[in-house]
């Protein structure tokens, strides 16, 4: 019977069919919409009230921006956190990711043992950062750490606040060079490779030939990698929180957030406004990404 | 200047002279060198605690760890037992198993809609998947911290009794954080097949059922093996979530388990080195094994194949 029916398209759909596709798209929708979506526009309303989480729902008072308020003013770790942040961002930026593109441009030169220099670099990115944590202990620990055996000192460089972040920061460049490095290599074996014949021939050296040709038409993944490293650097959480919950040193706001609900003191509304501010930021980084990733359709 | 040179010959005269650094150079070796040396930088902290996993605690302690010697096997027995790692491997593998297998199955639903269909809404639900896992997950906790612990489910699905606590909840909020990328991935791999095949199952009359599990399931396969690899990987080293949507420690997956092995005042490197290697080795195993689907699912999102 189905095999009479007149074609009249690809698009034609039976209402079996109109039930499944639905389906298809409903079920997924409704998991992202419930705990995605729903919790982001939930953090946001939240942040405007005072609710203790322990009240009903129906007892929330709206106090306006005054959580906003208090966190700028009367919050001491918040500001730290913020200076933290903006750290792990500008050496992620300036140091983890240009040496990940570095490397990808020397792998990418196909000498002998390539696989081998390839493989190394990115073994990292297969673990992860709480686990990375752990193996960076045996370097940075005050009484048997191996940079402390060496030099002599006594150092705890993950305990001392003003060493901590940097400490943290060096283990966390080791696995994002890597990642980045994954992501360029993909990108410069896209690159026509008649664009490097034209500039050779030219008369163009290797280090014109990657900023004036290879660089530019590579547009799009240095965009990604760019907004990768934005939005890494932003979650950057689980490495602080196993050397010590991000405290004394390793403030950042991701466990601001955290620290305000899992804790004794939960501080709904508070914890929410903190949240927001991290939506905020994300929110213009995602938009560019999807700008980038979508550009196509 | 000679008017007379040909600029062609010139060139390729230029082009025949060795490049500072270039592959005829005299610093042919320099390249090379330099790879090798990053290489073993970079290898360095994970060789050292593989070392060393394998040493006594009370010999580096007394040696330092620039020694050689006094190797052993107790402490990955030690650590085994002490932090429990049989009851954690299981605890992964039953959040790992099946948030991978849904996230890849609701992936491919909604990236089958977006690639096969022209509806209207499809860059727009496409969007709003891809934004959902890219937002920070600390930015919701609160509000998912909150559901889950009054939503109320049956014991026989968490002995908690609400989703805060329980397997179910942790799948669930993985599912919902790598849709968007697979989606993503696998919608971009669907549009590429040719939109004769569908042609020709409808003229067949093919239901959209069959189409999507007899045409477009199987010509995705090596996506979804580089995507399945990868999820594998993301959701077993998965850490936030499970650290504050699990409160019982015997339910923690390995990731998240590993400071059972800190004391709390004393900390014993060579027991948390085997213990980190234990760890490890399930994602050492993808990576050696199954390495070129891990960097094809890597970049596939990256690059648009």
């Amino acid at each position: 019977m189905a095999s009479k029916r007149k074609y009249r398209g690809i698009d034609q759909l039976s209402t079996r069919d109109k039930v499944v596709v639905s389906l298809m798209v409903i079920v997924p929708t409704l998991i992202v919409l419930w705990l995605v979506w729903l919790p982001a526009i939930g953090s946001v309303l939240l942040s405007f009230t005072n609710w203790d989480g322990i009240g009903p729902l129906s007892g929330i008072k709206s106090v306006g921006l005054q959580n906003y308020r208090d966190i700028a003013t009367i919050y001491p770790p918040f500001w730290p956190a913020i200076q933290h942040n903006l750290i792990w961002l500008a050496v992620m930026f300036l140091v983890a990711t240009p040496l990940g593109m570095l490397f990808a441009v020397l792998v990418d030169r196909g000498v002998a043992g390539t696989r081998f220099y390839q493989t190394s670099i990115y073994l990292p990115v297969v673990l992860s950062l709480a686990l990375i944590g752990f193996i960076w202990q045996l370097i940075y620990s005050r009484d048997q750490g191996l940079i402390n055996a060496i030099t002599g000192g006594t150092t705890d460089w993950y305990g001392d606040p003003n060493v901590n972040l940097w400490a943290a920061l060096v283990a966390a460049s080791w696995r994002h060079a890597g990642y980045i490095m994954l992501l360029y290599l993909a990108g410069l074996k896209g690159v026509d490779p008649s664009l490097r014949e034209a500039a050779k021939i030219d008369g163009a050296s290797e280090s014109q030939t990657f900023f004036k040709v290879v660089f530019p038409v590579m547009r799009p993944i240095n965009i990604i990698v760019l907004v990768v490293t934005f939005i890494e650097s932003l979650r950057a959480f689980d490495l602080v929180w196993v050397i010590n919950k991000g405290r004394n040193g390793l403030e950042l706001i991701s466990t601001l957030v955290t620290q305000n609900v899992v804790g004794e003191a939960s501080r709904i509304g508070f914890g929410s406004a903190l949240a927001t501010i991290m939506l905020l930021i994300s929110s213009v980084l995602v938009f560019i990404y999807l700008r980038i990733a979508m550009k196509e359709d | 200047m000679s008017l007379a040179a040909d600029p062609v010959e010139e060139r390729s005269q230029a082009l025949l002279k060795p490049h500072e650094g270039g592959p005829q150079s005299g610093r042919r070796w320099l390249l090379p060198v330099m790879l090798t040396l990053i290489s073993l930088i970079w290898l360095f902290p994970l060789l050292l605690a593989l070392v060393n996993s394998f040493r006594d605690y009370a010999f580096t302690a007394k040696n330092g760890y620039v020694s050689w010697g006094g190797f052993t096997f107790d402490n990955y027995t030690n650590a085994w037992q002490q932090a429990d790692f049989g009851l954690h491997f299981a605890n992964s593998a039953i959040i790992t198993i099946p948030a991978v297998i849904l996230t890849l199955f609701l992936s491919c639903c909604v990236a089958f809609v977006v690639a096969r269909f022209s509806f209207k809404f499809n860059l727009a639900l496409l969007g709003f998947f891809l934004a959902a896992n890219l937002l920070p997950p600390q930015a919701l906790l609160i509000p998912v911290y909150r559901m889950f612990r009054a939503i109320e489910v049956p014991l026989w699905i968490s002995d908690s009794g609400t989703l805060l606590n329980s397997f179910v909840g942790l799948i669930l909020v993985n599912m919902a954080f790598q849709i968007g990328f697979c989606a993503f991935v696998l919608s971009n791999y669907m549009k590429a097949l040719p939109k004769e095949l569908y042609e020709s199952a409808v003229i067949d009359g093919a239901s959209v059922t069959r189409q999507f599990f007899q045409i477009t399931l199987p010509l995705c396969r090596p996506a979804l093996a580089a995507l399945a690899v990868l999820q594998t990987t993301w959701i077993y080293n998965e850490f936030f979530w499970a650290t504050v949507l699990l409160q019982q420690g015997d339910k923690f997956p390995v990731t998240s388990s590993l400071n059972n092995l800190r004391g709390q005042f004393f900390t014993d490197n060579n027991l948390v080195a085997a213990g980190s290697m234990i760890v490890a080795i399930p994602t050492l195993v993808i990576f050696f094994v199954l390495q070129r689907h891990f960097v094809a699912g890597l970049t596939l999102g990256a690059t648009k194949g």
